[in-house]
Formats: C-alpha cells, sequence, structure tokens
C-alpha cells in the first residue's frame, strides 16, 4: 500500500513576477470588484479578484436587453458598463484592498492613448497586484467596429503602450479573443509587445434570436459568448499558446465549474484559472471551485500545484 | 456553505447589514397549483429570518450539471416560521427552467439564493395603503400587507391580470385587506380593464395615502402615473429579467434619477428591485438616455461622479 505523503497540496502558483496563494482567480466582468461576492465568500482566500473592466470615464453601457440564455452558457452585451477610473481607484480598489484580497486590474481604452493613462493612473494606485488588458474593445480607428484583439498589430501597440506607461514592477497581462485568424500570432505578438502574461479566453461574440420576435435576443445583435459551452475552445487555445510559448504564464479562463475544470486548464498550461459565468449561477463557486481543485489534487497525490501545468503536453501520445 | 462564512465576514465588514443573502440547500416542502401558477415551499430558515416584504429568491434550475446555468428569480410571497422558516414563491411555466421546477416533489433539494434586493420601505405611522399587483407581480404584496397591517396601516388591494385565473390570491386579498378590488383584461373575474382604470377611485373611497406596486413594466409606469395625480408617494417593484441577482453580470439596469437629479443606469437586483416610481425613467427603459452618467457623449461634471452612490450593497 502506497502510504499518502502528501495531506496538503502546496497551492502556490507563479505568473511571471506575481505569486497568487492559489491559482483560482475570477474572471474580468464577472466578479464586479469583489464587494457583491464578498457577501457569500472571504475574497482575500481565492488567488485573486479580477476587477470588472475599467474605462477613464464612467460608462452607461448598452441598452436593454443585455441578457440571453443560451445551452450551456450565456450572450451578454453590457458595453463595459462602469463608474470610470477616477470612482474605481477612490471607492473599489480600497475596498477590496482592505479586504486583503489581491487585485488583478482589468483596463479597457477606447483608443491606444486611453489605455496608457489607464495604465499609468491604474498602476500608481498602491496595492496592485497586476494589469489585465482587455482587447476585446472596439477600435474606434476601425470603421467595421473590430476589436484590438482581432489584428495582432494594434493589440501589440496597445500592450507596448500599456506596458511603458504601466509602473514597471506591475506586471501587464493581455487578455486575448481567440475568436481570430491566429490566435498563436496574437499571443505572440502581445508577448513581444512585453506582456508578462496572456489571460484566455474572452467571450466569443455570437447571436441568438428570439423566435417570437425573429430578432435578436440581445440589443445591438451581436453578444458575448460565454459559460461551459466554450470551454473546450478554451482549453484548446491554451494548449496551443502554451506549446508555441511555454515560458509564458497564462490564466485560463472560459467556462470553469468545477475544480476538475481547473485541472483541465493547468493540465493544458494555465498556471492560474478564472471563473467567469459561473459566479452569476453560483455565487460561491470560486470558493467551491478551490475546495474541489485541492481534493482533486489530494486524491491524485500531487504535491505542488505547479506539478500539474502543462502536463497534457508531457503526457500527451 | 457560505452560512459558514457569515459570522466571520461579518465581523471582516462593519457595513454590512443583518439581512444580507445566503446561499442554501434547501428541501421542497411542497409544490402546488395555485390557478394558472405553482407555488413552491422550501425550508429555509436562514433566508424567513432575513426576509423583509419585497425581497426575492434566486433559485438554480435544472441540477448539478444543468445546461441552463443561470438562476430564476422570484419575489417572495410568503414566509411562515414553521419548521424554522419557510418561504414560499410562485411562478408559471414558461420554459425549461420553470417546467424542471414544476417537476419538483417533497424533499427534492433546492439551491436557493436570498433574500435579495431591497425591501419595501415602511412607513413610520399607520397610514392608509394601497398595494396594486399586475399577474403573478401581487405575489411581493401578501408579505408586505401582513407587515403593514402589524404597523396598524390600513390596507386596500387592487389585483389584477390578463384573465381570472391569472389574479392572484383574491380570497387572501380579500381576508388581509379592508377592501380588495379586481380587473382582468377579459372581464371575466371583476371589473373589465386594466387596475389603473380602478386605482383612483380607490385611492379617493380610502383616502390612501401612499401606494405600492409590482407588475409588469407598463403598469408601473401607469399606476405612478395615477398616484402622482393624487400627490401620493408610490414605491414600484420591477420585474426585470436577470442573470445573477446579486449586481455582477450587470445585464438587469434601468434608468432611474438619484436623488443629486442625475440619472443613472442602475441594477434592478441590487439597488431595486423596489424604487420610488417617480425616479424610474419608464419611458426610457430598454434605452440609455443621453444625460444618463456615462452615456455616449456625456460630458457629466465631476461633480456628479464624486456623488456616484456609495451606499452599501448589503
Amino acid at each position: 500500500m502506497n502510504e499518502r505523503r502528501h495531506v496538503n497540496a502546496d497551492l502556490r502558483t507563479r505568473l511571471g513576477p506575481l505569486r497568487l496563494p492559489n491559482p483560482v482567480v475570477t474572471a474580468a466582468g464577472c466578479a464586479g470588484s469583489g464587494r457583491e461576492l464578498a457577501r457569500f465568500f472571504d475574497v482575500a482566500e481565492i488567488g485573486a479578484v479580477t476587477t470588472k473592466s475599467v474605462m477613464l470615464e464612467p460608462r452607461a453601457g448598452r441598452p436593454a436587453p443585455r441578457m440571453a440564455e443560451t445551452p450551456s452558457g450565456m450572450l451578454s452585451t453590457t458595453g463595459l458598463q462602469g463608474p470610470g477610473v477616477e470612482v474605481f481607484l477612490q471607492r473599489d480598489l480600497p475596498w477590496l484592498l482592505s479586504r486583503g484580497a489581491r487585485a488583478i486590474v482589468s483596463i479597457a481604452g477606447a483608443t491606444v492613448g486611453e489605455f496608457g493613462e489607464l495604465a499609468r493612473q491604474v498602476s500608481a494606485a498602491e496595492g496592485v497586484d497586476a494589469i489585465e488588458v482587455n482587447l476585446s474593445c472596439p477600435d474606434p480607428a476601425d470603421p467595421s467596429g473590430r476589436h484590438f484583439a482581432d489584428d495582432p498589430a494594434q493589440a501589440a501597440a496597445v500592450v507596448r503602450t500599456v506596458r511603458s506607461h504601466a509602473r514597471s514592477n506591475v506586471p501587464v497581462l493581455a487578455k486575448l479573443a481567440v475568436d481570430v485568424p491566429d490566435v498563436v500570432k496574437l499571443a505572440e505578438a502581445c508577448v513581444g509587445a512585453r506582456a508578462d502574461g496572456l489571460t484566455m479566453i474572452n467571450t466569443l461574440r455570437g447571436m441568438s434570436v428570439d423566435a417570437r420576435t425573429l430578432r435578436p435576443a440581445v440589443a445591438g445583435g451581436m453578444g458575448g459568448l460565454s459559460g461551459p459551452a466554450i470551454r473546450p475552445l478554451a482549453v484548446g487555445c491554451v494548449y496551443r499558446v502554451h506549446e508555441a510559448l511555454p515560458e509564458v504564464p497564462i490564466v485560463g479562463v472560459g467556462g470553469v465549474r468545477s475544480g476538475t475544470d481547473v485541472l483541465e486548464f493547468m493540465a493544458a498550461g494555465a498556471s492560474a484559472v478564472g471563473v467567469g459565468t459561473t459566479n452569476f449561477a453560483d455565487p460561491s463557486a470560486c470558493t467551491r471551485v478551490l475546495r474541489e481543485f485541492t481534493e482533486v489534487l489530494e486524491a491524485r497525490g500531487v504535491a505542488r500545484v505547479s506539478e500539474i501545468v502543462g502536463a497534457a503536453h508531457r503526457t500527451g501520445a | 456553505m457560505p452560512g459558514a462564512h457569515r459570522t466571520r465576514l461579518e465581523r471582516l465588514s462593519g457595513q454590512m447589514s443583518d439581512n444580507g443573502p445566503v446561499q442554501i440547500r434547501c428541501p421542497v416542502l411542497n409544490v402546488r397549483r395555485v390557478d394558472a401558477y405553482y407555488a413552491i415551499t422550501v425550508v429555509a430558515p436562514g433566508i424567513a429570518e432575513r426576509f423583509r416584504s419585497g425581497q426575492f429568491v434566486s433559485v438554480a434550475v435544472g441540477g448539478e450539471h444543468s445546461s441552463t446555468l443561470l438562476r430564476r428569480p422570484f419575489a417572495v410571497h410568503d414566509v411562515k416560521p414553521d419548521y424554522g422558516g419557510t418561504v414560499e414563491f410562485l411562478f408559471s411555466v414558461r420554459g425549461v427552467g420553470t417546467a424542471w421546477l414544476a417537476e419538483r416533489r417533497s424533499r427534492d433539494l433546492l439551491d436557493v439564493v436570498g433574500p435579495l434586493g431591497r425591501p419595501f420601505p415602511l412607513p413610520r405611522d399607520p397610514v392608509n395603503c394601497v398595494l396594486v399587483g399586475g399577474g403573478s407581480g401581487g405575489a411581493p404584496l401578501f408579505p408586505l400587507a401582513q407587515s403593514l397591517r402589524r404597523r396598524g396601516c390600513r390596507v386596500d388591494f387592487v389585483l389584477g391580470a390578463a384573465s381570472a385565473d391569472r389574479v392572484f390570491s383574491a380570497i387572501t386579498a380579500r381576508r388581509i385587506a379592508e377592501t380588495a378590488r379586481f380587473t382582468t383584461d377579459d372581464g371575466s373575474f371583476g371589473t373589465r380593464g386594466r387596475v389603473t382604470d380602478v386605482l383612483g377611485r380607490v385611492i379617493e373611497e380610502a383616502r390612501s395615502d401612499a401606494v405600492y406596486a409590482c407588475g409588469p413594466m407598463p403598469m408601473l409606469r401607469a399606476v405612478t402615473q395615477v398616484a402622482g395625480n393624487h400627490g401620493i408617494p408610490v414605491q414600484v417593484a420591477v420585474e426585470e429579467t436577470m442573470a445573477c441577482g446579486i449586481g455582477i453580470c450587470m445585464t438587469c439596469v434601468i434608468p432611474v434619477v438619484g436623488e443629486d437629479g442625475v440619472t443613472r443606469m442602475v441594477r434592478s437586483c441590487v439597488d431595486g428591485p423596489v424604487f420610488r416610481g417617480e425616479q424610474v425613467r419608464f419611458d426610457d427603459v430598454g434605452t440609455i438616455p443621453f444625460d444618463a452618467l456615462g452615456a455616449p457623449g456625456w460630458k457629466g461634471s465631476s461633480a456628479a461622479r464624486a456623488t456616484e452612490p456609495t451606499r452599501d450593497i448589503a
């Protein structure tokens, strides 16, 4: 009989220079600034809270309806509603830090210049653990309404600007959209622009048509598809990018619902894993997923979480 | 369970209110038909003890591996002290989620979060209140009526629906209230017409001091207008679709004018569902008004930004 050697797995993980006590984080836009979820669990217990993308100015967002349920997922289009960076830095961020949580601050600019200004202001705030760059914002310079992420050169320009405006000790993560021609090229462009890590994947652009009205179910037509429906796609993207860029830390995001899902993303190459849409369905999901993940590790006799990062690449046929 | 975290969390957060929500797996006590609706009663002491009228619960549907991820929000219709505390909510079957709920049986477990949202504010003095409900929007008015009665308020009911089988708990309404008036679109029960066709007269006859209403947006708009014409305050509980119910998904927003005169897109789930009727911009629901904080081209003062509500969501 094998003796159980590891009673407690070492959950600590690293995203480049950023050290987290465990790999479970919230996904941007699925946790507000932590305050709402703090009514259900202690936000300091998870790896980090990634805050909802903040813009320079207050933003009212898109008209309703903003949401439609889809098979194992949802379409949503909030249009980046938020209070603006001034209120975020005065009210929301201090609250989150006062709870002892680690804060990854997602930023969304309307222009490359705005990204730079946001990076400057956010990284100047005391206690910000990392900046995540939301590249799925419409590029105003492009008349077809394409996102920055749709063009690797534009994405790289944003990341380079953020990196040069952010304080050098604040890591920068580029959040990738993957409904693009070549996600590996996009990842390489962002890393070439000195992103410290990558977060993937953002929602996928999709549509649902109301069967009664024959109109798109969400205002504006297209919405962002999220939830377990996109998980295999997300895991596949993490796998491919980790294969191409094995040294670059990845935060895996997309339909995580259980501890086993975290294991799956990490085996594909992620060093941390975001819980997104599942927070809407289960407000205590983050701590549940962390507990389940810990149990899965211990059942497998894994001593350190770092051992499983990229395991699918090593054990593959 | 989140309940286990509460004590420590409350110590962490001095601002946190006593009636913050909990997430509980609750046994179903019973499922019954009530006219065109289903009523489910769950044993949920943690929710029952925190509940105040106007608040709602959200219920996971389809089981642990369900492909319908989102919770369904329901107004609480009744809270009783039995079994340590029970909570009843009503719904009609409208899709796969509510169809699944209708098939629940006694002792099945439901994952319920609540109580959620801001409750109806109650008057300090024993004033006369008229409660107006449209369809299943009548549900939250029943615990409200009980609370008002306990404060010595006079309660009058006006309940309306499309047809007789959708008028809510008419017998209970008659029992609790001083008077109860009913309206149906097809005339199958009570007065043919809308609640607002009779509301003015009820307000005059009962010498009402305040109106409480819950139902579809067009009804709330019309009720607010009638109350305004009579110069009395109105509290409305909106029924918006929502994904999370706890304030993070930002999908249930409506335009509401704040105390400072600034319109903001606020969340029905945590900033509502109860609002002062005259503060809701009914004509602009479903749009972003051009003068809303952060609307495209908005050039508000930094003063408006600074007065962004800082009130605690709990």
